[in-house]
């Protein structure tokens, strides 16, 4: 006699239980801190927060050491952790201009005022594995011994030689497209007085002005923009952009509430800025100029930051009058599948049941088929 | 005499600094077949999206006048009602045919949209007619379920005015319907049109710059050039006796070559 | 690292002493609303509720929010029954047809710890039956709502991707592209090949995809006494089908809509009529039919004679 199955309930909390003995790992080894992911995984970190669309280092950390280090799951936990906390207002436009700089590039000027900044990069580092970050400490060539001896200091670990200081620059370090802009040679972008629309509370709607677009580039897939930033610079997309800039470092955030009437400094958030430069070959109404492409992402998120000014520029063919032939180019293509939470739920919810309707299909084959059959033997 | 179907008064449009329209009139009974004849450049295309709604004209007016007798301003019914009247009373043939089929839908599909659209739920009737529209534009009804893209151009036009005609529209728009086939291929197509046109009553807006193709099919023709009406006239009169010196230069090089 | 958030998304979150968002009435999660989502936001949806219920089948954009479920998961149909579920309601999540699988058990689970409210898995007793890919075989009363879960809102959208021009072919109720998709299939497979999420016009104005429910259970949407909520969360669509409205399935005069089911009866109830899952029992091809409504097999076999039950 067949027998259902059954125990849902129970098959969920052993695979919950499960789940949580495996995200430990090995007891015997020390458990991760969420202040170890913050200072040492930060890059990851800085990615989660700008996917999570949430600018909190703690919650971000957390959420990597609940998602075993699966990002977009980790970004995922910080988006469901957002949408529940109430929204205040929107804070006055970030003074990027203002940045207290770590790190500041520019590819299309030798050099400039504030002159260029290399900063914390990978650019340059030989690509070689670092066999001694293996070691928890110089000279230790096991490194799972040092695991039995938790309680090792900072001071006591691989803490690496400190850096050479220098002495900040008093210089401003006005932004490249600004030293165009006064030329005349870049597109001006007009500040809109009016708040931007919040994607969270409102849905897509199409055609998606640049706002819009650009809140959704900020928290897309930074792997997503990457192969449609890569595409518009193989030939999908009349792309010609140059980096007239790239900088990094600390902005203050400001607020204005209605009743003081003035701004108030509600703290410091880390950015990567972008702005690409591209080359318009003008109109019949404009003379030909640069146009700009914009990326921002929270934290240091130089990849993600360049991506997304490829792909904004390429979503502006429409707005220029250029011919739009590639997926870069199509607002609805982009703007709906960059998002890789809305992506990954989708994709992953084909492993749910559905046996109701893949019965429906059989069914319908067995008829489909059995009238072929028939026909063809008539 | 009975009132035009389509009468347009006034139609004036620029690109940019160019003007494409240029205080433009026209009118067209039923049952009659007028030309836009000129280059390239001369405005005759984009009149005739202006005429079928697809175009907005900066000035001037386009008026319908429907079976029921109701008179419409085309630019001011609203797109559903224009999208009814484009399915249903209106055709559109599209010089690549291309773009007035589905390549990926099967020729009966393809004749059976207009019908379908506009209410048919019989299957058995739509396939009768998209059959019966197979043979009338001379394809083997046998290709039936077979896709376009598989079809010679001359097939895939001859499907796309099957398509369009099956319905039964009052006007047709056609846009250069012989433009990038062969020569052979072109009399053949024109020969069809004649038959179907005298058949059904039809009346036709025919854009081309082909001076043959206009005195083989039109009653009547316009003659545009920088987006003017510089002559208009019965066709054989055009033709044989031009006034305009442009119209007596595209007539020269047509004799000539 | 201070900002370990005050109220933690975790049921044990009060008993480590975090501070607790909610009324913090028993038994329900602390740190969130009633129902999860925040008073504004189901002010929102039933804003957009009520607007998809006067326009039957017209798909309604929303705000949604992200949901602590994934995408794809149910998070519109979780919406939707969070903004419209109330303490004395008795919910009753199936999928499948089940109230077993795990998807349902997750999502009853989740309501049961938001909302605090009764569940249920008899179907005449629920107030409010949230659904993923079937109708209840028990027919739906006056009064009872049904949520579906909607993974794909666009009936339009295998035949055309782009948003922009399926709102227009709606707004235009311009549909000639679907009935030639029904005569391909019929012309290459001599009867439509969709078998589930069949297109329905509704109220003879809107095509609506009625969510992956077999085509078996369409008829049951036709003038159901119930209110029928559709909820699409990642695509951000609300629409809904009023009481006792006409819906009617695509088809031809001449090849009218055909349900499909197998043509068997439930190795465990016996029924003839109900929707079966097929079960393979071994590698020899060997399989057995059984109801896929699981409340609607368990009630007949408890009606049943002993022997036949055993």
């Amino acid at each position: 006699m067949y027998v259902a199955v059954k125990g849902g309930e129970r098959a969920i909390e052993a695979a919950h239980a499960w789940l949580a003995e495996e995200r430990r790992g090995d007891p015997a080894l020390p458990e991760l801190s969420v202040e170890q992911i913050g200072q040492q995984l930060g890059l990851a970190v800085d990615r989660v927060m700008a996917e999570g669309a949430c600018f909190d280092r703690g919650l971000a950390a957390l959420a990597i050491k609940q998602a075993r280090g699966d990002l977009i799951e980790a970004a995922f936990l910080l988006r469901a952790y957002r949408t529940t906390l109430p929204r205040f207002g929107a804070s006055l436009p970030l003074d990027t201009g203002a940045m207290r700089i770590r790190r500041r590039v520019s590819a299309t000027y030798k050099d400039l005022p504030g002159g260029q900044v290399l900063g914390p990069t990978f650019d340059y580092t030989h690509r070689l594995l670092d066999f001694a970050l293996a070691c928890d400490r110089p000279g230790s060539p096991d490194p799972g011994r040092e695991s039995q001896a938790p309680g090792l200091t900072a001071a006591e670990g691989n803490a690496p030689p400190s850096a050479p200081e220098a002495p900040a620059k008093a210089a401003a370090m006005p932004r490249v497209t600004s030293i165009l802009a006064q030329e005349g040679l870049m597109q001006p972008e007009t500040p809109g007085e009016a708040e931007p629309p919040d994607l969270t509370r409102e849905p897509l709607s199409f055609p998606a002005d640049r706002p819009v677009r650009l809140q959704a580039l900020a928290r897309g897939d930074e792997g997503f923009l990457l192969g449609l930033g890569y595409s518009t610079q193989r030939g999908y997309g009349n792309a010609h952009p140059f980096v007239g800039e790239i900088r990094m470092g600390e902005v203050a955030v400001e607020i204005e509430p209605p009743e003081l009437g003035f701004p108030i400094e509600i703290g410091e958030i880390t950015v990567t800025e972008c702005q690409m430069v591209n080359q318009f070959a003008g109109s019949k109404t404009e003379p030909a100029q640069f146009t700009r492409g914009y990326g921002l992402t929270f934290g240091h998120g130089e990849r993600k930051a360049m991506a997304m000014a490829l792909v904004d520029r390429s979503l502006r063919a429409a707005e220029l009058g250029e011919e739009a032939t590639a997926p870069a180019q199509s607002e609805e293509f982009v703007l709906y599948h960059c998002d890789n939470v809305e992506a990954t739920g989708f994709v992953e919810h084909l492993k749910l049941p559905h046996y109701v309707d893949f019965q429906s299909e059989l069914e319908k084959i067995r008829q489909m088929r059995a009238t072929a059959l028939r026909e063809a033997a008539e | 005499m009975s009132p035009p179907l389509l009468e347009a008064r006034g139609l004036s449009l620029r690109y940019g600094a160019v003007p494409a329209l240029d205080d433009v009139a026209l009118s067209i009974w039923p049952g009659e077949v007028v030309a836009i004849v000129g280059e390239s450049g001369s405005g005759k295309t984009t009149l005739l999206r202006v005429l079928s709604g697809l175009l907005r004209p900066e000035a001037g007016t386009v008026l319908y006048r429907a079976p029921a007798g109701a008179t419409h301003a085309v630019h001011d019914m609203g797109e559903a009602a224009l999208r009814r009247l484009q399915r249903t009373d209106w055709g559109f043939v599209h010089q690549n045919p291309r773009d007035g089929l589905r390549l990926g839908i099967s020729a009966g599909g393809n004749i059976g949209e207009r019908l379908m659209a506009t209410g048919a739920r019989h299957y058995g009737t739509i396939r009768g007619a998209a059959t019966e529209w197979l043979k009338r534009v001379e394809i083997d009804p046998a290709r039936i379920d077979g896709l376009p893209r598989t079809f010679s151009g001359g097939m895939q036009q001859r499907l796309q005015i099957a398509r369009t005609l099956v319905t039964h529209p009052r006007l047709v728009f056609m846009d250069e319907p012989t433009g990038g086939l062969d020569v052979s291929v072109q009399a053949r197509l024109l020969d069809l049109i004649r038959a179907l046109v005298a058949d059904l009553g039809l009346s036709v807006l025919l854009v081309t710059h082909d001076i043959a193709a206009a005195r083989l099919l039109a009653h009547r023709m316009l003659v545009m050039r920088q987006g003017r009406v510089v002559e208009e006239g019965l066709t054989d009169r055009v033709l044989d006796d031009p006034q305009h010196e442009y119209t007596q230069l595209l007539v020269a090089s047509v004799l000539a070559a | 690292m201070s900002a370990v958030p005050a109220a933690r998304p975790a049921e044990d979150a009060a008993a480590e002493g975090g501070e607790d968002r909610s009324d913090g009435s028993a038994g329900r999660l602390a740190g969130y609303n009633l129902g999860y989502l925040d008073e504004n936001t189901k002010r929102m949806i039933r804003r957009t509720l009520l607007k998809a219920v006067a326009i039957p089948g017209h798909q309604v954009p929303f705000g949604s929010r992200e949901m602590p479920l994934p995408y794809g998961w149910g998070t519109g149909g979780i919406q939707v029954t969070a903004a419209v579920i109330g303490p004395e309601d008795r919910l009753k999540v199936i999928d499948q047809g089940a109230d077993d699988t795990t998807n349902a058990v997750s999502i009853r689970r989740f309501f049961a710890r938001v909302a605090g409210v009764a569940t249920t898995e008899r179907t005449r007793e629920a107030s409010i039956i949230q659904t993923r890919h079937r109708i209840p075989e028990t027919p739906l009363r006056e009064g009872q709502i049904i949520v579906y879960q909607v993974p794909m809102p666009e009936p339009l959208f295998r035949l055309e991707p782009r948003v922009a021009e399926t709102r227009r072919m709606h707004a235009l109720a311009d549909y000639g592209l679907m009935h030639v998709k029904l005569y391909e299939d019929i012309a290459r497979h001599g009867q439509v090949a969709i078998s589930y999420n069949y297109p329905v016009m509704v109220n003879g104005r809107y095509l609506m995809a009625p969510s992956p429910i077999p085509s078996f259970d369409n008829p049951k949407m036709d003038r159901m006494p119930a209110l029928q909520l559709f909820g699409a969360g990642r695509e951000k669509r609300i629409y809904a089908v009023p009481p006792y409205t006409a819906v009617k399935s695509l088809d031809f005069e001449d090849h009218p809509f055909q349900p499909v089911r197998a043509p068997a009866a439930c190795a465990l109830c016996g029924s003839q009529e109900s929707y079966l899952d097929e079960v393979v029992t071994d590698d020899r091809g060997g399989r057995i039919f059984v109801c896929s409504d699981t409340d609607y097999c368990h009630t007949r076999q408890a009606a049943q004679p002993r022997e036949a039950a055993e």
